[in-house]
């Protein structure tokens, strides 16, 4: 046994047929199960959200009941968030991570392969809760008790589900965490490390500190539900809205970690297609280390409308307003990165000037929505769906799509086709506004979230935005067939295909070779 | 046949593809559906969950038993060394953020939520907003768990067992193994002891994990501390039976020196258990 063992290490080629998905130990075939994992996933919760928009197309109740309506946008939330957004960007770190810092593989990579195949266990726990008597949960993605202890045997699931998401985040932000810290190539120090392997570090570091917090809370909903705890009941001295503070303890660093690596991505296509050096990098690692810090001192903007102590809502306010000067910093920072740049706008710049724009909006209707009596009139209405759309989709989706084009070259071996990849931004940027931009306007008519009927003044701009969403959701098979047409064929890319690009993966092969580094590469 | 003087240790070392993951993948989906049917009363539930404890544990034994193989076949050179480290160290890590938000029910239960439920007079009156309480709904006479008794000494028999397995590590880096073992030996007996008292502790309670606020905190508290404990125990014995089969060296024993860190954690959660859920009641 110990003989093969030390006979396999010597194998320098990919294992063939089933074997090397299900038992990998290479960082780029798990990166790639982790890209295709997710991409299925976001469609998956894609089409929910095209349900919630085919039933608010027209006021009235159209096709879906209530509590089916609830559990659209809650699963929608969820696995948008835990199956969509948090496993492409791990796909991201699995890829880039050792050949931007010039290692063979990631730390652990055995326990890569285990971060990966546990989320097919929990989302299968996710999607097998659609059939369960009462169908899935519903009481919505933040799972507050009193609705969640309430609800059937699909909460356990979910409960459950979000145990081993979370098991999986947590050792797969281990090994990121250990491969930057003690896998960088000689000469490389920490103030040298690429931006995107510095957003990852900071973002493992947040969610090794989120998640088992999570996981606490959600052994809490289940001791509520079965056990006869009254943890989030005030009969027995217990407080809901304590969930929530637990839970937003975790859900503030979570939407971090669901940015961060995009500002990563940001930072690496940005320099390349304007051809200049990144400006202000020691800003830009202090702003992210910032950002990571401020994160878990805002929580409590989520619940102004809960009733708490007037001096704690100054506190979270005043702190959540804090957060849009790191963010700031970073803006202005790839503004001045772009700053008489020669520039030229393939697909991945294109995307990843969109990001800064939509993303900056979103940043904006966060500030508006830190102010306490605004938030007070806003809470749970359109505005706050639009504002997180703006972050998440317009923010974090979007810089994924940009950072695939930018590294598919690298993958593969091949060119996208550049016009389809134009085509492709164009029809989700427009389509993207034309879905969450009037978003804005009836959030602040007052239009609430997660009701599957509104008010007839509404009527207008809920069927443009269904249009809109209907075709964003749609050009995602473009984006689809794109990708496979890139994969299957397409011009060669040389092992540098962006003249702008200096991080350590272009010295590599493009697609590059088994052990992405053998030796550790030479750095200036 | 190859052997061990072909193996390259200036290359960091890639383990070969392994079904290990997937098999523990397996398990946990196995465990997590069995105990969602187990809750509907079906027992059938408790058998998926037999089935997944036990595919676990293969997976456990196979896992490690594979990485002491390459550890002793000299695959892991330095800088895989000090990954295990990081990696330890982060786990513990996630670990106290995992304790962290169930001290801060704790807390925000005794000092937010109790005081506030005594302001609600209409609601609740005549509620004594004092802890520890089990809420204004639960009507249930309970004495609290006093610090004096088997909690004190509790806390002096984790802290002998810190203080043994230190001497124990001292006994492995000057190669006296007989001072190793012994100490390891001391150590699991102190954990051991530990959980015998906290079971008797839990049987002669007046209170359960139904008793309000306050059965819910300190159970849950105390019994997920129980649970590494135990875990931290088995640990141990893992660690001695490698003693016996003659594994460490006075330079490399990191799978000794990982569990003494978890077992130090450990105990150091038990001292905040000791102050803040028995002492400052
Ligand atoms: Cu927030």
């Amino acid at each position: 046994m110990a003989t093969t063992t030390l006979h396999d290490a010597h194998h320098d080629a990919h294992p063939t047929g089933v074997m090397r998905w299900l038992t990998s130990t290479n960082h780029k075939d798990i990166g790639t199960l982790y890209l295709w994992f997710s991409f299925i996933m976001f469609l998956f919760a894609g089409g929910l959200a095209m349900l919630i928009r085919a039933e608010l197309f027209q006021p009235g109740l159209q096709f879906f009941q209530p509590n089916l309506f609830n559990q659209f946008t809650t699963m929608h939330g969820l696995i948008m968030i835990f199956g969509a957004i948090m496993p492409a960007f791990v796909g991201f770190a699995n890829w880039q991570i050792p050949m931007m810092i010039g290692a063979p593989d990631m730390a652990f990579p055995r326990l890569n392969n285990w971060s990966f195949w546990l989320l097919p266990a929990a989302a299968s726990l996710l999607l097998m809760s659609f059939l369960m008597p009462g169908g899935a949960a519903a009481g919505g993605w933040t799972m507050y008790p009193p609705l969640f202890i309430q609800g059937g045997m699909s909460y356990d699931m979910t409960i459950f589900a979000i145990h081993i998401m979370g098991l999986s985040s947590i050792i797969g932000s281990i090994n990121i965490i250990t491969t930057i810290l003690n896998m960088r190539t000689p000469g490389m120090t920490m103030m040298k490390m690429p931006i995107f392997v510095w957003t990852w570090l900071i973002t493992a570091f947040l969610l090794l500190s989120a998640m088992p917090v999570l996981a606490s809370a959600v052994t809490m909903l289940l001791t509520d539900r079965h056990f006869g705890t009254y943890f989030f009941n005030a009969a027995g001295g217990g407080d809901p809205v304590m969930f929530q503070h637990i839970f937003w303890f975790f859900g503030h660093p979570e939407v971090y970690i669901m940015i961060l690596p995009a500002f990563g991505i940001l930072s690496s296509i940005i320099p390349t297609f304007s051809r200049k050096p990144l400006f202000g990098y020691d800003s830009m690692v202090y702003a992210t280390a910032a950002i990571a810090l401020l994160s878990f001192l805002v929580w409590a903007h989520h619940m102004f409308t809960v009733g708490m102590p007037a001096a704690s809502q100054l506190f979270f306010m005043y702190a959540t307003m804090l957060i849009a000067i790191p963010t700031g910093v970073k803006v202005f920072n790839w503004t001045a990165t772009m700053w008489r740049g020669s520039i030229t706008f393939e697909t991945p710049m294109l995307f990843a000037i969109a990001v800064v724009c939509l993303f900056t909006i979103g940043g904006f209707s966060g500030l508006v929505l830190a102010i306490v009596p605004v938030d007070i009139q806003l809470q749970d209405t359109y505005y706050v769906v639009a504002h997180f759309h703006y972050v998440l989709f317009s923010g974090a989706a979007m810089s994924i799509m940009a950072g695939v084009y930018y590294w598919l070259p690298k993958w593969t071996g091949h060119m996208y086709d550049e016009r389809l990849g134009k085509i492709h931004f164009w029809l989700t940027t427009i389509a993207f506004n034309v879905t969450f931009f009037p978003m804005h306007f009836i959030g602040l008519a007052g239009m609430p979230r997660r009701i599957p009927d509104y008010a007839l003044q509404f009527a207008e701009f809920n069927m443009l935005q269904s249009i809109g969403s209907f075709v964003l959701g749609a050009s995602q098979l473009l984006f689809l067939y794109t990708v496979i047409k890139c994969i299957r064929g397409g011009a060669t890319a040389g092992d540098r295909p962006w003249e702008g690009a200096d991080s350590l993966e272009w010295t590599l092969t493009s697609p590059p070779p088994y052990h992405s580094f053998q030796t550790a590469p030479a750095f200036k | 046949m190859e052997t061990i003087e072909h193996v390259d240790t200036e290359r960091y070392y890639v383990p070969a593809p392994s079904w290990w993951p997937l098999i523990g993948s397996i398990a946990l989906l196995l465990l997590a559906s069995g105990f969602v049917v187990l809750l509907q009363n079906n027992t059938f539930g408790a058998y998926v969950m037999i089935a997944g404890a036990l595919i676990l544990v293969t997976m456990l034994f196979g896992w490690f038993g594979t990485v002491i193989r390459e550890s002793i076949g000299g695959l892991f050179n330095d800088q895989v060394d000090t990954s295990y480290r990081w990696g330890m160290g982060w786990f513990i890590f996630s670990e106290v953020m995992f304790f962290g938000a169930l001290f801060g029910a704790l807390f925000y239960s005794r000092i937010i939520t109790i005081p506030e439920l005594g302001d609600t007079d209409l609601l609740w009156p005549g509620f004594d907003a004092v802890w520890p309480s089990a809420g204004p709904g639960v009507k249930e006479a309970f004495a609290p768990m006093g610090a004096w008794g088997i909690p004190a000494i509790n806390t002096l028999i984790l802290l002998s067992s810190g203080a043994t397995i230190t001497w124990a590590h001292w006994g492995l880096k000057n190669n006296n193994r007989t001072q190793l073992k012994a100490g390891l030996i001391l150590t699991i007996l102190l954990g051991a002891l530990f959980i015998g008292l906290q079971i008797h502790e839990y049987s002669t309670a007046t209170f359960t994990f139904k008793t309000g606020i306050y059965g819910a905190t300190f159970y849950i508290l105390t019994g997920f501390h129980g649970a590494h404990v135990t875990l931290g125990a088995i640990m141990l014995s893992v660690i001695l039976a490698r003693v016996y089969a003659g594994h460490f060296t006075p330079e490399r024993h990191f799978a000794f020196e990982a569990v003494s860190w978890y077992w130090h954690f450990v105990d150091v959660v038990w001292l905040l258990l000791f102050v803040f859920v028995y002492w400052l009641v």
